[in-house]
């Protein structure tokens, strides 16, 4: 089918190449032909155990990567711990001994403390798949929303692409402004100056603080969630403002592309990030990354696991 | 003589005798009888009761003194104790260190500064000087009572760790300690605006997804202090600088005559924000790792006299603490086993002659709170450091003395290796015996 994955982990968008990312999309293609038949399983990692381990509360990509893995036949373990246990000492090293107690041939790791994947990457024998780690990397967020946009959109070259909203504490947005600026899009950055970070000097992208003028002809505008406690924090002055400087709306859109696509990682603060999502239903990819998403994932664990 | 006097003389041969203070610098022979210079030069040998030492051609100067390191006695054993952070200090070449009073209990009261000072001369190795905390607990609430401390050996003040927590209880510490003509030391952080950030705020940050401590984190605080400091009688000593912006404000400070003291640590000088990659939490400090502007600017400052000395701060932590996720980990290194080479580093590159060098890391420290040290003179203290300036050193290999392990540098090769260190003429470490013991 498709050449399997240079690297056993996936830590970073940039871990993989440019070909890597194309060979995921096409794989991602044919797992989701699959999915619109009856028997929508496939043999492909049969026998291997896949442990899903989450460090903080998430409905949606732990779902959509037990989901990918039984869909390939793993036999998967969800263990969510909570926050607080991180707090009360237990320690990174007690997991990385519950990986190897478990036999686990890939460890999915979600975690609110960045560098936590390859951190543990580096001291277990099995793949080390990132999940979303603290402020740095959600490496298959970011495959799932190109694959969304090469779908809707079909080329990634010439593309213009907003991302809005709280830049500086978004993984999401660390992963996709790598990926998209790697396969040449034009990235901007939206959103107030307490939520930018201040230096960017690696990064190829644009930056606005008025949403109409940084969303000017984006063929796609991506909504970043915003944690509600960056109000209290006084990053904002409070949700409402935000909801009105920063608040997707299909009067906002009227200053994009005519045939915008609205992404958005979910889960989404109604009336705050994203305004009236009915009136634009036919330019929202939303439900099309949830949907992706399983694909993408399928494809990222069968690349990484199945070429032992 | 009786046996501790024999123990303190001796005869080295050979070396080259280097003090920035006296000005001496000359090949020749060194004698020293019960724990002071004689003399030296071109000197005759010794009678059949002094041990002659051979020198072959190393540097021996005044023993080096560190102002600020953490011994983590009484109360954090686990990570150092003062018989393993003297035994660190003295294979590092230093004969005289002062040690932070964030221990458990605090050093706020004068029976934790007399316990250090106990267990130190039971220990034999360096000379320690306690600080002792400005207020009570370290809470930043009620001032130490000072006075006692001072007369059980306190040589300054400070709530390293912590910034003093207030623009008034500052202005009162500095008023107070000049009673006893202490120096108040601050640890200058604005911690509102670190905001719980883990490294420097910059592009790495950015990219690494580290919560940023900004530049302005240390200079707003640096500002409060020396404006607090010029209406006072008092004496400031500013610890590891680390921002070009620091450095500016002490410069300034230092034109206007305001009675300020600054230090810096190698890690500033030696490496930038770009370390955490690669070093993760051994390169977590705080302040944090700067950027190569900043790094330019200490040493800038090191070398135009802005500032005046370089420190360890010497901040042991255990493997289990320190192998965890970066903002977990606490902050600090460990320094006095490498603060030599990475110094000589500095000379090695042409920033500083190692004159200077010795001066930022024995005369002027020992000046400015008043400790001991060594002289090249006749009569002068032997509190003495001979290194050999051909050789290197591996860091931490093969292992390090002290207790703790946390170091960006492990594995590092650093020029210059410490060969004998001598605290009033007794002999507290040899490399060799060392390395017959391991």
């Amino acid at each position: 089918m498709t050449d399997f994955l240079s690297s056993s982990h996936l830590l970073s968008i940039d871990d993989l190449s440019l070909d890597e990312m194309n060979g995921i999309f096409r794989t991602a293609d044919s797992f989701l032909d699959l999915s619109s038949r009856t028997v929508k399983k496939v043999p492909s990692l049969r026998g291997k155990t896949l442990v899903n381990l989450f460090y903080e509360p998430s409905t949606r990509t732990r779902t959509s990567f037990e989901i990918a893995a039984k869909r390939l036949s793993a036999d998967v373990i969800n263990i969510t711990t909570s926050q607080s246990s991180v707090v009360k000492g237990e320690s990174l090293l007690d997991t990385v001994r519950t990986i190897e107690a478990l036999g686990a041939d890939g460890v999915v790791i979600r975690h609110p403390s960045s560098g936590v994947p390859e951190w543990i990457s580096r001291r277990v024998g099995c793949h080390v798949i990132n999940a979303g780690d603290g402020l740095r990397e959600h490496p298959t967020q970011a495959l799932l929303d190109l694959y969304t946009i090469l779908k809707r959109k079909g080329r990634f070259t010439g593309l213009r692409v907003a991302i809005v909203g709280d830049i500086l504490h978004s993984r999401v947005a660390r992963s996709n402004i790598r990926a998209l600026t790697r396969m040449g899009v034009d990235v901007r950055l939206v959103g107030p100056p307490t939520l930018i970070p201040r230096d960017m000097s690696g990064w190829k992208v644009n930056v606005a603080h008025d949403l109409r003028e940084g969303i000017k002809g984006c063929d796609v505008v991506m909504a970043l969630r915003l944690q509600l406690e960056r109000a209290t924090a006084s990053f904002i002055p409070s949700l409402s403002e935000y909801a009105r400087l920063y608040g997707i709306s299909p009067a906002v859109l009227r200053f994009a592309s005519p045939d915008v696509l609205v992404l958005h990682p979910g889960p989404i603060n109604r009336g705050i990030e994203i305004q009236d999502e009915e009136a634009f239903h036919s330019h929202s990819g939303i439900l099309d990354q949830v949907h992706y998403g399983v694909g993408i994932r399928m494809a990222v664990l069968y690349l990484l696991m199945a070429g032992q | 003589m009786d046996r501790s006097d024999r123990e303190r003389s001796f005869f080295l041969r050979d070396v080259r005798l280097l003090d920035p203070a006296t000005g001496v610098d000359m090949i020749g022979d060194l004698r020293v009888e019960q724990g002071r210079v004689k003399e030296f030069g071109t000197i005759p040998p010794p009678g059949p009761s002094i041990p002659v030492l051979e020198g072959e051609g190393c540097v021996v100067t005044p023993g080096l003194v560190d102002v600020h390191a953490h011994f983590r006695e009484p109360g954090f054993d686990y990570k150092e104790t003062i018989g393993t952070g003297s035994r660190a200090a003295v294979s590092g070449g230093y004969t005289t260190v002062c040690v932070m009073a964030n221990t458990d209990p605090v050093n706020d009261h004068p029976e934790v500064t007399l316990g250090m000072i106990n267990k130190a001369r039971e220990i034999g190795l360096c000379r320690v000087f306690p600080i002792g905390a400005v207020s009570l607990g370290l809470k930043g609430e009620t001032l130490t009572e000072m006075g006692a401390l001072s007369r059980a050996g306190c040589v300054g003040f400070s709530d390293d760790g912590l910034p003093v927590k207030t623009s008034r209880l500052l202005r009162r510490a500095l008023e107070y300690a000049a009673l006893f003509g202490r120096p108040v030391i601050d640890h200058c952080e604005d911690r509102d605006l670190s905001d719980g950030g883990v490294m420097n705020e910059g592009w790495v940050s950015t990219d690494l997804g580290l919560r940023g401590i900004p530049s302005a984190s240390e200079e707003v605080i640096v500002a409060r202090d020396l404006e607090i400091l010029k209406s006072t009688r008092g004496r400031l000593h500013v610890a590891h600088l680390s921002t070009a912006g620091g450095v500016r404000l002490v410069r300034d400070a230092k034109k206007r005559h305001l009675h300020v003291t600054a230090e810096t640590c190698p890690h500033y000088f030696s490496l930038t924000d770009e370390a955490v990659r690669c070093h993760h939490a051994d390169a977590k400090m705080n302040p944090p790792l700067r950027t190569e502007e900043d790094r330019l600017a200490i040493i800038e400052g090191l070398k135009d006299g802005t500032i005046d000395m370089i420190a360890t701060d010497h901040a042991p932590h255990a493997p289990f603490e320190k192998e965890r996720e970066f903002d977990q980990a606490p902050f600090g290194i460990i320094g006095l086993e490498t603060s030599l080479g990475l110094g000589l580093e500095l000379v090695s590159r042409g920033a500083l002659d190692l004159s200077m060098l010795l001066y930022l890391m024995s005369v002027r420290p020992s000046r400015v709170f008043g400790l001991p040290r060594g002289e090249i003179r006749p009569g002068g203290l032997a509190d003495l450091m001979v290194f050999d300036p051909r050789q290197t050193t591996v860091a931490g290999v093969p292992r390090f003395r002290s207790r703790s392990r946390n170091s960006p540098f492990s594995g590092q090769k650093l020029p210059g290796k410490v060969r004998m260190t001598f605290v009033e003429g007794k002999k507290v470490f040899d490399d060799r015996e060392e390395d017959q013991e391991a």
